[in-house]
C-alpha cells in the first residue's frame, strides 16, 4: 500500500472524475484538478466565494462548484480552461445543485424549496419545476440517466413526477400514499422506484417505472421506522434499515421480506469471525529511552500501533445509550451498502457504532463483525470487489475482505484524521480525506505490497 | 358331731362379729373379693384360704360358720347342707353328702372360672394389645390427619395467595392493557392531531412559499441569470428536440420499452431458472426411477394393483418425459403430466419407504416380543458370536494360565506358589483332572497293549522255535524217506516220539501256558478290553484262532494225530484240573505238530504268516 504526499482541502470537497481520470479538490475558493496519475496539477480554477460543493458532470468534461451562501453555481470546463459559466440564483438562493446525467443540465433547488430550476449548458432554455420537496432524498435519476424521479409536496399531499432527462418532459405524475415522504431511490435497473415514508411510520412503497403500485411493505406500526434503504447492484434485493435495530431484505419478484439481519450487541455464534481492532502501546524500553531514534521516522514507531484480533465468542459490544428525548436518536441502521457483486452488505447500528457488520447476502447470514475503537465514520466498498474500506476519523485506513482485515497507519507527519474516504472506480486506490487535507492511497497486489512497505518505509 | 358343735359353741360370740363383717364385706363387694382372689396366684391362694378358713372357722364357731355357709350356698342356688327336717324344732343334721356335693360342684365350678378368667385374662390381654396397638394406629393416624389438614391449610393458603396473585397479575395486565390502549389511542389522536397541525402548517408554510415565490419570481430579478461564456454542444453531438406530442409519445413508447426490456430481461432469467430447475428434476426423476426399478418387480407381485399400475405409468411417463422436445413444451401442458408423475413416483418412494419402515419396526416388535420365533439367521449369528466369544475367552484362559505358569517359573516362593495354586480356577482344576483321568486310562491301555505285545513276541518265539524244530524233524525225515522208505516210517514215529518226551513236552507246556495264563492274571478287570487288543493285533494269532485251525487242522488229520498222540495227551489230562482252555492249550502243539506233518499247504501259510511278524 502506498500513499501520496497529502495535499490541502477544505470542506471535505474532493472527488474522483467519473471517467477516473482526475480528482478535483478545493481549498477555500479554489478548484485545483489533478491528474490521478501524476497527481500534477492540470488546472486551477478560482472561484468567486468558497466553495460549498462541486461535482464532476458525467462525461468528466465539466465540474460545477456551488457557493450556497450567495446563491452562486460556477461551472469549468477541462478541455477549454477560459470557458467559464456562471449562475446566479438571485433573491430566491440556493441550497442544492448537481448535475444531470446528461452532463449539459444543472438543476438547482431554490431556498424553501420553492423551485427547481434547471440551467441548460446547450441552450438557453430554462425550466422550473414547482413543489419539490425538501426531504433527505427527493431527487434521484435512474442510471442509465434516463429519467428522474422528484418528490414533490402539494396540498399536503406527497406527489411522485418522473421526468424524462432528455427533454425535461413529465412523464409520470402519482400521489404515493405517505404521510411525509422521505426518500426516493431507483433501483439500479431503473424500473422500480423505492419510496419510503417518514421514520415516524414504517411504511415503503415499490412503484413500477410507468407509475404503477407494485408492492407496499410496512413491518411494524408504532414505532420509529426506516431510517436507511439501499437497492442491491443486481436490483434483486433491498435493504430496509430501520430504527429498531434490523435490516429487512426484500425480494424483487414478490416484494415480500425474506428475512431480517438482527444487530445484537452480543455474538454467540462460533461460525462468525469477529474482528477487534486492539491497540498496542510500543514498549518504551531503557533502550529506546537511551537511544531514541531520530528524524520524523521515530513519530509512526512512537505512536500506538494498532491491529486486528479475533475475539472469541461470545463477543459483547460497545454499545451507545441512546438519548430518547431528542430527535434523530442514535438508534437503528444509519448505514448500509451492498458490495458491488451484491455479495455483501455493510451496515451500522447506530447504537453500536464502533461495530461494521458485514452479510453474506447468499445464506443470508451475518458473516463478519468488525469492532472499531472508535465509532465508524463512512465506510464504502471497492467497486470492483468485495472490499470494504472504513474510517473511523482516526489516523487509520481499515480494509475488510472475505479473506481478512487490516489496519493500515496513514503516514505522514501529525495525525491524519481520515474523516471520509472515496474509491477510485479501478478500486486501485482511493482518497482519504481529513478535515484540510487529502492524501491518495494505492492499493497494489499482494506482490508488490512489500515493496510498497519498503518505498514507503524509504519514503517517510 | 360333737366337735364341730363344741367348736361352734366356742367362738360364736367372739367370731361372729368378723364372720358377719365379712359377709357384709363379701356382700357388699364380691368383685373386690373374687378380682383380690384372682390377682393372688395359685399357691399364695390356697395359703390364703386356708388361713381365710382358719380364721374363719374355728373349733368354737363351727355351727355358726355352717348354717352361714348353709346361708350363703343356699343363696347361691346350692341345696342345703343339712339335711331335710322332720320339724321345725328338731335340730337339722349336717349333710356330709350334700357337703361334698356342694364342695365338689364349688370345686368345679372354682376350676371353671379359673379357667373362664385365664380365657378372659388372655382376652383381656389380647384386646389390650389391640387396644394399645389401635390407640397408637389411631394416634398415628391424628396425627397424619392433623399434618394432612396443616399441609392442606398450607396449600389453601398457598393457592388463595397465588389466585391473589393472579388476579392482581389479571388486574395488572388488564391495566397495562388499557393503558396501551389508552396510550395507542392517545398516540392516534397525537398523530392526527400532529398530522392536522402539520397540514395546517404546511398550508400556511405553503401559502408563504407562494407568496414568496410570487415575490421572488415576479421581480424579474434581474439577478437570476446564466453568464456563459458559450452554449456547448449536447453530450450526444444532437441538437435538443422541441417539444412537441411527438416527443410525448416517443417518450411513452421509451418508456414501455424499458420495462418491457426488463420484464423480458426477467422472463429470460426465470426461464432460465426454470430450465436448470427442471433439468434438476428430471434427473431426480431419473434418480428416482432408477432406485425404484430395481424393487420394481417385487412390489408388483406383493403391493396392490394401484401400485403395479403407477409404476407402469411411471415407466411410460419417463420415457416421454425423457424426449427433449418435452422441454420446450409450455408449462401448462408439461405440468400436469410433469407434477402428476413426480406425486406419483413420490408417492410410490413414499409408499416404499413407509413399507421399510414398518419392516423395521416389525423386526423390531419380533426382536422384542416373540422370543420363541427367533428367526435362524440370528440364531446362527448368535451362536456364531458366542463361538467366537467362547474362542476368545479360551485364548484369554489360555493365556492367563501362561502368565500364571511364568510367574510361577519367576516366582518360587513356597508362599506364592501355594498362593498361586489356590488361585488355579477351579474349572481349569477340573479340567486338568479329567486330562488326569484321561491320561491314567490311555497309560493304563498303553500297559495292556505293551503286555500283549510281549505275550504275542514270546508266543511267535515259541512257535517259530518249534516251527524251526518241526522243521528240522522234517528235513531229516526227508532225508531219511530218500534213504530208506521203510526205516523213514518208524523213523519219523521215533522222531516224533522222542520229540515228543516227557520233558521236551512239559517245557512247552510250560512255556506256552506261561503266556497264557498272564494275561488272565494281569486282565482280570478288563477282559474284554483285553480280547479286542488281542484282536486288534494284526498277526498275532489269538487263541480262538489257533482253535479254529486246530479243529480245522485235525478233522484233516485226525486220525494220524488221534493215533500218534493219546498217550501223550493223557497225562497231561491226568495231571491238571482239565479246563476247557487248558486243554486247548496243551492240546494246541500236538495239533500242530499234526497240522504240519500231515498237510503242508496250511503249513506254509502258517509260515508266511509268521514270517510277517516282526
Amino acid at each position: 500500500m502506498n500513499f501520496s504526499e497529502v495535499f490541502k482541502l477544505s470542506s471535505l470537497l474532493c472527488k474522483f472524475s467519473p471517467d477516473g481520470k482526475y480528482l478535483a479538490s478545493c481549498v477555500q475558493y479554489r478548484l485545483v484538478v489533478r491528474d490521478v496519475n501524476t497527481l500534477q496539477i492540470l488546472q486551477l480554477y478560482t472561484c468567486l466565494d468558497q466553495i460549498q460543493h462541486i461535482e464532476w458532470s458525467a462525461d468528466s468534461l465539466f465540474i460545477l462548484c456551488a457557493m450556497y451562501k450567495r446563491g452562486l453555481v460556477q461551472v469549468w470546463s477541462l478541455e477549454q480552461p477560459e470557458w467559464h459559466c456562471k449562475i446566479d440564483e438571485g433573491s430566491a438562493g440556493l441550497v442544492a445543485s448537481c448535475w444531470s446525467p446528461d452532463g449539459r443540465h444543472i438543476l438547482n433547488t431554490t431556498e424553501f424549496h420553492l423551485r427547481i430550476t434547471v440551467w441548460s449548458l446547450c441552450t438557453k432554455s430554462v425550466s422550473y419545476i414547482k413543489y419539490p420537496k425538501a426531504c433527505l432524498q427527493g431527487i434521484t435519476f435512474t442510471r442509465d440517466g434516463r429519467y428522474m424521479a422528484l418528490a414533490e409536496r402539494r396540498d399536503c399531499k406527497d406527489y411522485v413526477s418522473i421526468f424524462v432527462c432528455s427533454d425535461w418532459q413529465l412523464l409520470r405524475h402519482f400521489d404515493t400514499d405517505t404521510q411525509d415522504l422521505t426518500g426516493i431511490e431507483w433501483a439500479p435497473n431503473g424500473c422500480v422506484l423505492a419510496v419510503w415514508d417518514t421514520c415516524l411510520e414504517y411504511k415503503i412503497l415499490l412503484y413500477s417505472l410507468d407509475g404503477r403500485l407494485l408492492s407496499a411493505y410496512s413491518a411494524y406500526e408504532w414505532s420509529l421506522g426506516i431510517k436507511s434503504v439501499a437497492w442491491s447492484p443486481s436490483s434483486q434485493f433491498l435493504a430496509v434499515g430501520s430504527y429498531d435495530g434490523k435490516v429487512r431484505i426484500l425480494n424483487h419478484v414478490t416484494w415480500k421480506m425474506i428475512t431480517e439481519f438482527g444487530h445484537p450487541a452480543t455474538i454467540n455464534n462460533p461460525k462468525i469471525v469477529v474482528y477487534k481492532e486492539a491497540e498496542k502501546s510500543p514498549q518504551l524500553g531503557l533502550g529506546c529511552l537511551s537511544f531514541p531514534p531520530p528524524g520524523a521516522g521515530a513519530s509512526p514507531l512512537l505512536s500506538s500501533e494498532s491491529k486486528y484480533e479475533i475475539a472469541s465468542v461470545p463477543v459483547s459490544l460497545q454499545t451507545l445509550k441512546p438519548v430518547t428525548d431528542r430527535a434523530n436518536p442514535k438508534i437503528g441502521i444509519g448505514m448500509l451498502a451492498f458490495s458491488p457483486d451484491s455479495y455483501f452488505l455493510a451496515t451500522r447500528n447506530d447504537n453500536i457504532p464502533n461495530a461494521v457488520w458485514v452479510w453474506d447476502i447468499q445464506k443470508l447470514r451475518l458473516f463478519a463483525v468488525l469492532e472499531q475503537l472508535s465509532p465508524v465514520r463512512t465506510f464504502q466498498w471497492d467497486p470492483q470487489q468485495p472490499r470494504l474500506a472504513i474510517c473511523t476519523g482516526g489516523s487509520r485506513l481499515y480494509l475488510w475482505s472475505p479473506a481478512g482485515c487490516m489496519s493500515v497507519q496513514v503516514p505522514g507527519e501529525g495525525d491524519f484524521a481520515v474523516l471520509s474516504l472515496c474509491w477510485h472506480l479501478s478500486g486501485d486506490s482511493m482518497a482519504l480525506l481529513s478535515k484540510d487535507h487529502v492524501c491518495l492511497c494505492f492499493l497494489e497486489t499482494e506482490a508488490a505490497v512489500s515493496t510498497a512497505c519498503r518505498q514507503l518505509g524509504g519514503h517517510t | 358331731m360333737g366337735d364341730w358343735m363344741t367348736v361352734t359353741d366356742r367362738g360364736l360370740s367372739s367370731e361372729s362379729k368378723t364372720i358377719s363383717q365379712y359377709t357384709s364385706e363379701i356382700k357388699m363387694s364380691p368383685s373386690s373379693l373374687y378380682s383380690q382372689q384372682v390377682l393372688c396366684s395359685s399357691i399364695p391362694l390356697s395359703k390364703n384360704v386356708h388361713s381365710f378358713f382358719s380364721a374363719f372357722c374355728t373349733e368354737d364357731n363351727i355351727e355358726q360358720s355352717i348354717s352361714y355357709l348353709d346361708q350363703e350356698l343356699t343363696t347361691f342356688g346350692f341345696p342345703s347342707l343339712y339335711e331335710e327336717s322332720k320339724g321345725k324344732e328338731t335340730k337339722r343334721e349336717l349333710n356330709i353328702v350334700a357337703v361334698l356335693n356342694c364342695m365338689n360342684e364349688l370345686l368345679v365350678l372354682q376350676r371353671k372360672n379359673l379357667l373362664a378368667q385365664e380365657n378372659v385374662e388372655t382376652q383381656n390381654l389380647k384386646l389390650g394389645s389391640d387396644m394399645d396397638h389401635l390407640q397408637s394406629c389411631y394416634s398415628k393416624l391424628k396425627e397424619q390427619l392433623e399434618t394432612s389438614r396443616r399441609e392442606m391449610i398450607g396449600l389453601q393458603e398457598r393457592d388463595r395467595q397465588l389466585q391473589c396473585k393472579n388476579r392482581s397479575l389479571h388486574q395488572l395486565l388488564k391495566n397495562e392493557k388499557d393503558e396501551v390502549q389508552k396510550l395507542q389511542n392517545i398516540i392516534a389522536s397525537r398523530a392526527t392531531q400532529y398530522n392536522h397541525d402539520m397540514k395546517r402548517k404546511e398550508r400556511e408554510y405553503n401559502k408563504l412559499k407562494e407568496r414568496l415565490h410570487q415575490l421572488v419570481m415576479n421581480k424579474k430579478d434581474k439577478k437570476i441569470a446564466m453568464d456563459i461564456l458559450n452554449y456547448v454542444g449536447r453530450a450526444d453531438g444532437k441538437r435538443g428536440s422541441w417539444r412537441t406530442g411527438k416527443t410525448e409519445a416517443r417518450n411513452e413508447d421509451e418508456m414501455y420499452k424499458i420495462l418491457l426490456n426488463d420484464y423480458e430481461y426477467r422472463q429470460k432469467q426465470i426461464l432460465m431458472e426454470n430450465a436448470e430447475l427442471k433439468k434438476v428434476l428430471q434427473q431426480m426423476k431419473k434418480e428416482m426411477i432408477s432406485l425404484l426399478s430395481p424393487q420394481k418387480k417385487k412390489p408388483r407381485e406383493r403391493v396392490d394393483d394401484s401400485t403395479g399400475t403407477v409404476i407402469s405409468d411411471v415407466e411410460e411417463d419417463a420415457g416421454e418425459l425423457s424426449r427433449e422436445s418435452m422441454w420446450d413444451l409450455s408449462c401448462e401442458t408439461v405440468r400436469e403430466q410433469l407434477t402428476n408423475s413426480i406425486r406419483k413416483q413420490w408417492r410410490i418412494l413414499k409408499s416404499h419407504v413407509e413399507k421399510l419402515d414398518n419392516q423395521v419396526s416389525k423386526v423390531h416388535l419380533e426382536g422384542f416380543n416373540d422370543e420363541d420365533v427367533i428367526s435362524r439367521q440370528d440364531h446362527e449369528q448368535e451362536t456364531e458370536k458366542l463361538e467366537l466369544e467362547i474362542q476368545q475367552c479360551k485364548e484369554m484362559i489360555k493365556t492367563q494360565q501362561q502368565l500364571l505358569q511364568q510367574q510361577l517359573a519367576t516366582a518360587c516362593d513356597d508362599d506364592t506358589t501355594s498362593l498361586l495354586r489356590d488361585c488355579y480356577l477351579l474349572e481349569e482344576k477340573e479340567r486338568l483332572k479329567e486330562e488326569w483321568s484321561l491320561f491314567k486310562e490311555q497309560k493304563k491301555n498303553f500297559e495292556r497293549e505293551r503286555r500283549s505285545f510281549t505275550e504275542a513276541a514270546i508266543r511267535l518265539g515259541l512257535e517259530r522255535k518249534a516251527f524251526e524244530e518241526e522243521r528240522a524233524s522234517w528235513l531229516k525225515q526227508q532225508f531219511l524217506n530218500m534213504t530208506t522208505f521203510d526205516h523213514q516210517n518208524s523213523e519219523n514215529v521215533k522222531l516224533f516220539s522222542a520229540f515228543s518226551g516227557s520233558s521236551d513236552w512239559d517245557n512247552l507246556i510250560v512255556h506256552s501256558r506261561q503266556p497264557q495264563k498272564k494275561p488272565h492274571s494281569v486282565s482280570n478287570g478288563s477282559p474284554v478290553c483285553m480280547s479286542k487288543l488281542t484282536k486288534s493285533l494284526p498277526a498275532s494269532p489269538s487263541t480262538s484262532d489257533f482253535c479254529q485251525t486246530r479243529s480245522c487242522v485235525s478233522e484233516h488229520s485226525s486220525i494220524n494225530v488221534l493215533n500218534i498222540t493219546p498217550e501223550e495227551i493223557k497225562p497231561n489230562q491226568v495231571g491238571g484240573e482239565c479246563t476247557n482252555q487248558k486243554w486247548s492249550v496243551a492240546s494246541r502243539p500236538g495239533s500242530q505238530e499234526g497240522c504240519y506233518s500231515g498237510c503242508s499247504l496250511t503249513y506254509t501259510n502258517s509260515h508266511v504268516e509268521k514270517d510277517d511278524l516282526p
